[in-house]
């Protein structure tokens, strides 16, 4: 299991890496994601299943998108089809291909060895003991959570809209 | 404390948060790109977010998953209002330098 951590961790360090290396915008998201799967594999690993699911769903999906979205949006030119043809070579996929595999393989040997349960070794932290403790003596923390999400959806509708003058 | 034997060192988790971590300061020092220096925060929050959970594993207390939980809205908002800031200087400047947005004027 240490053997594992250390193969995520590796996989997670040599990504992030190549994220703030690389010169594409869109490589370096391919590698983002990359590298936040790795962390997720590292959640598991921790005994934090509930995390490790919220990483892949909002930090790997969500937040990944919105990078997606504003790379895609800014590069609305002429020369945009050639440079998201140069983006998208098959030879661009095999980094970030070799880095899955490798922790899709441990994922795979995790979960058939059965280390990841509570028998295996691992202290399991259960959604539910989170979802006590998280509205428990946390309450005003979600609620702070809250008044921080609406001002940020507010803000950045406001901030991202497109001005008058510009259309003159 | 049995039961923590078997899991992983607290160092070892917490170098790997430190090594993401450093990456990307490392890289929102260097990179003059404003999508690369977000992506840079957000590497650095999610290494922040594992510090948590390496803490909270190792001390077998659910509350470090509950930091995770809040240091993830704080980087849900921070990087809509971010994205939405870059959306608006690309379309002032047309470029995504952040050294062409140095100069302030009313």
């Amino acid at each position: 299991m240490t053997g594992a951590f250390y193969l995520a961790s590796l996989v997670a360090a040599v990504s992030t890496g190549l994220v703030i290396t690389s010169l594409n915008a869109v490589h370096a998201l391919l590698y983002l994601i990359v590298s936040f799967l790795a962390v997720a594999v590292v959640f598991f690993i921790l005994g934090a299943p509930f995390i490790a699911m919220l990483e892949i769903i909002i930090y790997a999906g969500a937040i990944m998108v919105l990078f997606v979205f504003v790379v895609m949006m800014l590069n609305l030119g002429r020369r945009a089809i050639e440079q998201e043809a140069g983006w998208l070579t098959p030879r661009i996929w095999i980094g970030p291909s070799i880095l899955s595999a490798t922790l899709l393989v441990e994922l795979l040997y995790l979960f058939g060895s059965g280390i990841l349960s509570q028998a295996g070794g691992i202290t399991v932290q259960a959604p539910k003991q989170v979802s006590v403790v998280l509205l428990g003596p946390y309450l005003v923390g979600v609620e702070l959570a809250s008044m921080l999400l609406l001002p940020g959806l507010v803000g950045a509708y406001h901030v991202g809209r497109q001005l008058k003058s510009e259309n003159a | 404390m049995n039961a923590e034997s078997l899991s992983i060192p607290l160092a070892q988790g917490m170098l790997l948060a430190g090594v993401l971590f450093a990456f990307g300061l490392i890289g929102l020092l260097v990179r003059r790109n404003l999508i690369f220096m977000l992506m840079s925060v957000e590497i650095m929050l999610n290494a922040a977010g594992l510090a948590f959970i390496v803490a909270g594993a190792h001390w077998g207390q659910a509350d470090g998953q509950v930091m995770f939980l809040f240091i993830l809205t704080l980087a849900a908002a921070e990087v809509s209002v971010g994205l939405a800031l870059v959306l608006q200087l690309y379309r002032q400047f047309q470029t995504l330098d952040a050294d062409a947005m140095s100069r302030l004027w009313g």
